[in-house]
């Protein structure tokens, strides 16, 4: 901490108050960049992917396991509370089932072996920022 | 004819540019030697250079110095016409942009470090505008945005306080030479 003392002590010798201006109105844009640009929305709708197709768009709004038959065996995908998760996977490393509960729009599961995908949706999509 | 062309007549003022040109060049191989997790994130401390010739010399000078540096940093580090050169000098160009502007501020309320931080930004913000239309045209990189806001605004902050060091150093070993003339004459 000793060293942040000569840095506060400089900022208050060298900022004029257009500088403290300037800064506070930057830190603000850079705050609302990262409200607007990371999305911290709850999530409304999951999206399942078995390989290059849309399996299925269902509303987390509901309790539900859904059973689906990837490339190697049947995976059981759990909706409960506005969450999703994978909750059984024939796969061996059992990756996806440890992403745990998915509860943001934009969050992705992925189980590379089964070839099914989860991702969860807003309400809007702007963009789609896992898109890689 | 040989002595046509080295003999091109320089003026004081090229002198002055070319040696403000060459530390900003200098600040520039350094940084390159820094690692960056981030392409992108850099500390900008050749901005430094370019602030500090704006408040001393003018813009006309501090452009000179900018762009001068961006093109011969490039030729020496390999990357002439890369990618890197062009979103280099679009950051540069836009950010003298924003200076151009910036500079016309009342100088009581708004110091050098207003500049930079506002420097920062434009640079920043010509290099994404470069990145998005150019080499990843995709909504991917919006994610990436707030970081390099984020690292501007520091950067920017901790650029113009050496900058004001820099400048207060400079006035008051020159009203500490006024005095000794004054004492001597």
């Amino acid at each position: 901490m000793s060293n942040l003392k000569p840095l506060i002590k400089s900022l208050q010798q060298y900022l004029r108050i257009g500088d403290w201006l300037v800064a506070l109105i930057s830190l603000a844009c850079v705050i609302w960049l990262f409200q607007t640009l990371w999305s911290h929305e709850q999530a409304a709708k999951v999206q399942i992917r078995l390989g290059d197709k849309i399996y299925g768009t269902y509303s987390l709004n509901q309790q539900r396991d859904i059973h689906i038959h990837g490339s190697t065996g049947e995976a059981i995908i759990s909706i409960a509370n506005g969450q999703a998760r994978f909750a059984q996977s024939p796969c061996k490393n059992q990756y996806c089932i440890h992403q745990g509960w998915l509860t943001l729009a934009g969050q992705v599961a992925v189980c590379l072996p089964n070839q099914i995908a989860l991702e969860l949706l807003g309400e809007n999509k702007p963009y789609d920022s896992l898109n890689y | 004819m040989s002595r046509h062309l080295t003999h091109i007549k320089t003026t004081a003022e090229d002198h002055q540019v070319a040696k403000l040109a060459a530390i900003a060049i200098t600040l520039h191989m350094v940084e390159a030697l820094i690692p960056s997790p981030l392409p992108g994130v850099k500390p900008g401390i050749a901005n430094i250079v370019t602030l500090y010739v704006l408040t001393q010399y003018g813009f006309a000078t501090a452009a000179w110095v900018s762009i001068l540096r961006v093109f011969a940093s490039s030729l020496l580090l390999g990357q002439f016409l890369s990618p890197t050169f062009l979103l280099s000098l679009n950051g540069a160009l836009l950010s003298l942009a924003v200076l151009w502007l910036a500079s016309h501020l009342p100088k009581r309320y708004f110091s050098v470090i207003s500049l930079s931080i506002l420097a920062a930004f434009g640079h920043i913000a010509g290099q994404l505008i470069m990145v998005r239309l150019w080499l990843i045209p995709h909504a991917g990189i919006s994610y990436l945005v707030p970081i390099f806001a984020a690292s501007a605004l520091f950067f920017g902050i901790l650029n113009g306080l050496v900058t004001a060091k820099l400048l207060q150093q400079k006035n008051t070993n020159d009203s500490e030479l006024d005095k000794k003339r004054a004492s001597n004459s």
